[in-house]
């Protein structure tokens, strides 16, 4: 196979990695469908090839068997050309759920945080010898204060934030940009009919924002922009305050 | 899967209707949904371009297709496509017709998905020539009310593929339909426009012009006298040499709802008299995109919103041809007299083809009107309806909100028909709409 660029989509089922699979399909371009749905994935894979006249391959990948991260790291690199990667996989159970059940917490952080180190870690080698590659993370605006409503699955996000912030650094050295997209609410199934949902965005706009600030290289970006000053605030609340307070 | 409120409306926005809503990334996700107990009734909601209540579901539950958005495969030989239900037109515009194909029939809206095609077996422009949408149908999958799926073709499952295609989603939920795309020359038409003085001249130019591939007319509904059913007819043909490149142009929209009284009798009346001295008394010829042809309407985003917030009925009706003339012009001095038809009025020739029970087309003339929702409007819509009824017509489901259920039974032959095989598809109602209720499509009524 002739090297091409080619992206890695970890996580390709949801609405948010189809948008960006079609925002990024184009001549020169393989695309990588990640996940665990693999019948789902070869539908999304054969509309790509259709509809773009792009390469796209359908992968069976699960975030949660860490075993598996260092076949699935080696053959993509198998590839050759510039390899870019964007994370989109996570575990957000109801925060309510986790605290009838506890057992739950363990799933929402292997998945969200320990799978996404993990085979991040696995590719990071990769990109060093590549010296080229762009890392797109999908962070969450939960990742920036623990509160109330979701905070196993914010603290797992605030984790990988912190974990992504040493993967730019390490591979800044080698080129290699690492994006953490934060997002505010998107309109997925996981907040269609949920209570507390405010202008959420839509699938395709947040790809559209997520490929332009890769473009432009910046390191972190809030999607949509409006959660920034919203989460600044949040963040801003003296501790002593913030644990009466139910936001 | 969660429910969540909202309140949708056809592309009339006559009726509103409170639903809880599902929407569906994949389609797998159906079975979800039940949990072992699929809500009673639920609708299916697609791009919602039908114009009355065909996809609402009042008070009850609906599950919305637009997100199954992908084409499945696609076979360059022979054209064959597999796509799932909320794909529209305009993405197999815009995906196909750079590479010389083209859907065999399509609506007067690219934004139609293409589940909503099936679900009402639309017809377009070149009606006589192409047949119905669902005639070119090879096969759907449908998951019915329990959970079970089901591939449907015509020659192995006539009676189901019957009752599905124009059977308004009431047989289930179509997931994945197949048909085949058609060849074309250049991504352009040669359009002839002619500029017509009464609707004996009309009837006449469409009967000189049998041959062409697509045509429609468009007919001055406020007209009256000596040039009652005046207007312009446009005819198209393949244009081979023009080649496949278009430039894709941005639409503008109607930002906001215009006021009540905005389209009133001197407004539309305007409009008309510019529209029609638009074009010379002589034919014009001019050569356009096929997007540009087959979707005028869809240039301009939101155009339903110049009838402001009440919204407006859009009269479709088809009259067979024997007494047509007479038929149309009863129709068009009712609604002349009225004064209260919009701009755009459209007639075009409809053939026989048909795939389905409730499928609309028969051999005849289409009108269609649309006409502000106001006091009055009703009454109208239901003269018109006894003069369809009259004279052997019927009214297009797909626009409809104020049929009645004797109506309706009397312009639908093979309702017996389509009751009988619903009740075998799905004996329990777990699928159901307004327009089922109102029209007692399902019960005898």
């Amino acid at each position: 196979m002739t090297a091409t660029d080619t992206w890695i989509l970890l996580g390709a089922s949801s609405p948010i990695a189809r948008a960006l699979a079609r925002n990024l399909a184009g001549p020169g371009r393989h695309i990588v469908l990640a996940g665990r749905d693999s019948e789902d994935l070869e539908a999304t894979a054969a509309d790509l090839r259709i509809a773009s006249g792009a390469s796209a391959e359908a992968f069976a990948f699960d975030a949660a068997d860490f075993p598996s991260h260092s076949a699935a790291a080696q053959h993509w690199a198998e590839r050759g050309g510039r390899l870019n990667a964007v994370l989109l996989f996570s575990s957000m159970p109801e925060q309510d759920a986790i605290d009838s059940d506890p057992s739950l917490a363990r799933n929402c952080i292997d998945v969200t945080y320990g799978g996404a180190v993990s085979i991040l870690h696995h590719l990071a080698p990769y990109w060093e010898a590549r010296k080229a590659g762009t890392v797109i993370a999908i962070g969450s605006v939960a990742g920036d204060r623990g509160r109330l409503k979701n905070y196993v699955y914010g603290s797992a996000k605030a984790g990988l934030h912190t974990y992504l912030q040493g993967l730019r650094n390490r591979l800044a050295r080698s080129g290699v940009h690492v994006l953490t997209a934060k997002l505010g609410f998107v309109d997925t199934s996981l907040t269609w009919g949920a209570p507390g949902i405010f202008l959420a965005a839509s699938p395709d706009a947040v790809a559209r924002k997520c490929l332009a600030a890769a473009a432009k290289r910046r390191n972190v970006c809030y999607i949509p922009l409006f959660w920034l000053p919203i989460m600044t605030v949040i963040r801003l609340i003296p501790e002593a305050i913030f644990k009466r307070l139910r936001i | 899967m969660r429910w969540k409120q909202l309140e949708l409306t056809g592309w009339g926005r006559v009726r509103r209707a409170p639903t809880l809503a599902a929407r569906l990334e994949r389609s797998g996700e159906f079975s979800t949904l039940f949990g072992g107990h699929l809500p009673k009734g639920l609708s299916i909601f697609g791009a919602g371009r039908s114009y009355g209540d065909s996809a609402l579901n009042s008070q009850g539950h609906l599950c919305l297709t637009e997100r199954l958005d992908r084409i499945l495969s696609f076979d360059p030989d022979s054209g064959l496509i597999e796509v799932e239900p909320g794909v529209t037109f305009r993405r197999l515009l815009d995906v196909f017709l750079p590479l010389g194909w083209l859907v065999p029939v399509t609506p007067g809206t690219s934004f139609a998905s293409i589940g909503g095609a099936v679900a009402h077996d639309v017809h377009g422009k070149n009606h006589e020539s192409a047949g119905s949408f669902g005639q070119h149908v090879g096969e759907i999958e449908l998951i019915t009310g329990d959970g079970s799926r089901h591939r449907l073709n015509p020659a192995a499952h006539p009676e189901w593929f019957r009752a599905t295609c124009g059977g308004c989603g009431l047989t289930g939920l179509i997931t994945r339909i197949a048909f085949k795309m058609s060849r074309v020359p250049s991504a352009h038409v040669a359009v002839t426009e002619r500029r017509l003085e009464n609707l004996d001249a009309f009837l006449q130019a469409f009967e000189d012009t049998r041959e062409a591939s697509y045509s429609v007319g468009w007919i001055d509904a406020l007209a009256s006298g000596p040039a009652l059913g005046r207007g312009i007819l446009e005819m198209a043909n393949p244009a081979p040499d023009a080649g496949y490149a278009s430039t894709p142009a941005k639409a503008p929209s109607v930002p906001i709802n215009f006021p009540a009284r905005s389209i009133n009798r001197l407004s539309v009346k305007a409009f008309n008299e510019f529209y029609f001295h638009r074009i010379p008394k002589q034919p014009r010829n001019r050569t356009e995109s096929y997007g540009k042809f087959l979707y005028p309407l869809d240039a301009i985003a939101h155009w339903n919103r110049v009838y402001g917030k009440a919204g407006f009925h859009q009269f479709q009706c088809v009259v067979p041809y024997t007494d047509g003339a007479k038929a149309l012009q009863h129709l068009l001095e009712t609604i002349a007299a009225s004064g209260a038809a919009s701009f755009l009025s459209v007639i075009k020739r409809l053939g026989p083809g048909r795939a389905g029970y409730l499928s609309f087309p028969m051999p005849g003339y289409t009108l269609a009107v649309d006409f502000p929702n106001r006091a009055g409007t009703e009454a109208l819509y239901r003269a018109l309806c006894g003069i369809v009824l009259d004279h052997g017509g019927r009214i297009y489901l797909a626009k409809d909100a104020l049929l009645s259920p004797e109506a309706f039974a009397r312009m639908y032959p093979e309702l017996p028909e389509f009751r009988r095989v619903l009740a075998e598809i799905d004996p329990d109602a777990h699928f159901g709409s307004d327009i089922a209720r109102r029209l007692k499509i399902r019960a005898s009524a």
